[in-house]
């Protein structure tokens, strides 16, 4: 910024062209009347790079006319406020679409291109202001990319965030199916902190419900490497001392092969093809026998 | 052998023992409970015995190798022996550290222990592994 005074007061002195003051309105007031021609030409710059394919015209149309709204506001009034909240909602809106963090940055810096152009148009003969017009505009031009790429990086990590959030809050209910009969279905990747979370929350749970027999099935498991075979020993191992016994359900045939071939010793633990012959046997172990109504009916 | 008050218990209830451990036990006072409690195993001709550990909150090599040798040693005796009461902090500990019970039954609590020696006395084809 000191740079840009001191050659302001040096124009100033010299007394030829408008000083910085107005410059930055004058070049505002010019964005703003050549809005349709400079924004449709954008909309053609982003057609030709293939950016923004998930969106259908309309959409690019709305979206882009705030978007250079947003743009000559910041240029205006050299506030970013607005523009991160407008960039943090359309990230919201797009991310789910699938637009990559590229297309967005890509987008913002056409715009900055097709301005810059415009502006060497308007100001092309006389080449020392065109020097201070450009001096006032690239620093907010780069300030607002900066913003929305941030911000579009932010709600995503947002997003990342929460989403890990609810799958380790929801991954690893225990429930109880019958008297002293738990079932854990585990959904998902099983990492270090969940399988010891699992463990901690299924021996409480075997304490809380005084459970005999225990269910883990992992059929929404979709790999099991060494370490996650060893917590799961561990997690039958534990449920033993605390007089439960553990089944285990729904080994697919790759996770059989895998354990197989990295030679887990798994003979301790039971386990059973699917969660229905599992529960089956949990009922055998428990002495419940199920009969249909019909049957139970007849002689 | 140390004296001094024992820091655990031993009941009989029918024919089976219930010796419950009242804190954490050093290991001079774990060696005189087992003496103890094999001691009263042949005295009460008991057939099977409780040992409840839920006061403790921490399960070392050594209190769960002399558990082991209990079990060991009841069995020599004529006595079923289950392992009640551990917590789930102290089960998840133990086999951390590789802990084993080996031919030891364990049981949730004091309940559930009497109920599985009463299958295993009575020969139940029902009865858990």
């Amino acid at each position: 910024m000191s740079t840009e005074d001191d050659q302001d007061t040096g124009e100033v002195a010299a007394g030829a062209a408008p000083d910085d003051e107005i410059l930055l309105p004058q070049l505002v007031a010019h964005l703003r009347e050549h809005r349709n021609r400079l924004r449709q030409e954008w909309v053609g710059r982003i057609d030709q790079a293939h950016l923004l394919q998930a969106m259908t015209s309309q959409e690019v149309a709305a979206e882009t006319t705030s978007v250079y709204d947003n743009y000559v506001e910041v240029l205006e009034t050299g506030s970013v406020g607005a523009l991160q909240h407008y960039a943090r909602d359309l990230s919201e809106r797009i991310i789910p679409r699938g637009v990559e963090t590229d297309e967005v940055v890509g987008i913002v810096l056409l715009l900055r291109d097709v301005l810059a152009r415009s502006l060497f148009e308007k100001y092309q003969r006389d080449l020392p202001l065109l020097n201070r017009v450009l001096d006032a505009y690239e620093p907010a031009a780069n300030r607002i990319a900066n913003t929305v790429a941030g911000s579009f990086v932010d709600e995503r990590e947002r997003v990342i965030r929460q989403q890990q959030d609810s799958i380790r809050e929801l991954s690893t209910p225990v429930l109880r199916v019958r008297e002293r009969l738990l079932i854990l279905p585990i959904i998902g990747v099983l990492d270090r902190e969940r399988a010891r979370q699992l463990t901690e929350q299924l021996l409480t749970g075997i304490r809380a419900h005084r459970a005999r027999v225990v269910v883990i099935d992992i059929t929404g498991v979709p790999d099991v490497d060494e370490a996650v075979a060893n917590h799961l020993v561990q997690t039958v191992d534990a449920s033993r001392l605390m007089g439960a016994s553990v089944i285990i359900t729904g080994l697919s045939p790759e996770i059989a092969q895998t354990l197989v071939m990295i030679g887990v010793d798994l003979s301790r633990m039971d386990t059973i093809g699917d969660l229905q012959g599992g529960l089956e046997e949990a009922e055998r172990l428990l002495g419940y026998t199920v009969t249909r109504d019909s049957e139970a009916a007849g002689p | 052998m140390t004296v001094g008050p024992r820091l655990f218990s031993i009941l009989r209830q029918g024919t089976c023992l219930i010796a419950s451990i009242h804190t954490a036990l050093d290991d001079s006072q774990l060696l005189r409970f087992q003496e103890d409690l094999i001691a009263t195993i042949g005295r009460d001709r008991a057939r099977g015995v409780v040992i409840d550990v839920a006061a403790l909150d921490v399960l070392d090599s050594f209190a769960t190798s002399t558990l082991r040798d209990i079990g060991e040693m009841a069995r020599l005796r004529g006595a079923a022996t289950v392992i009640v009461g551990i917590q789930p902090d102290v089960a998840i500990a133990m086999v951390r550290l590789g802990l084993r019970t080996g031919v030891l039954e364990t049981a949730l609590d004091l309940e559930e222990g009497l109920a599985l020696l009463g299958d295993r006395m009575a020969g139940s084809p029902a009865a858990r592994r």
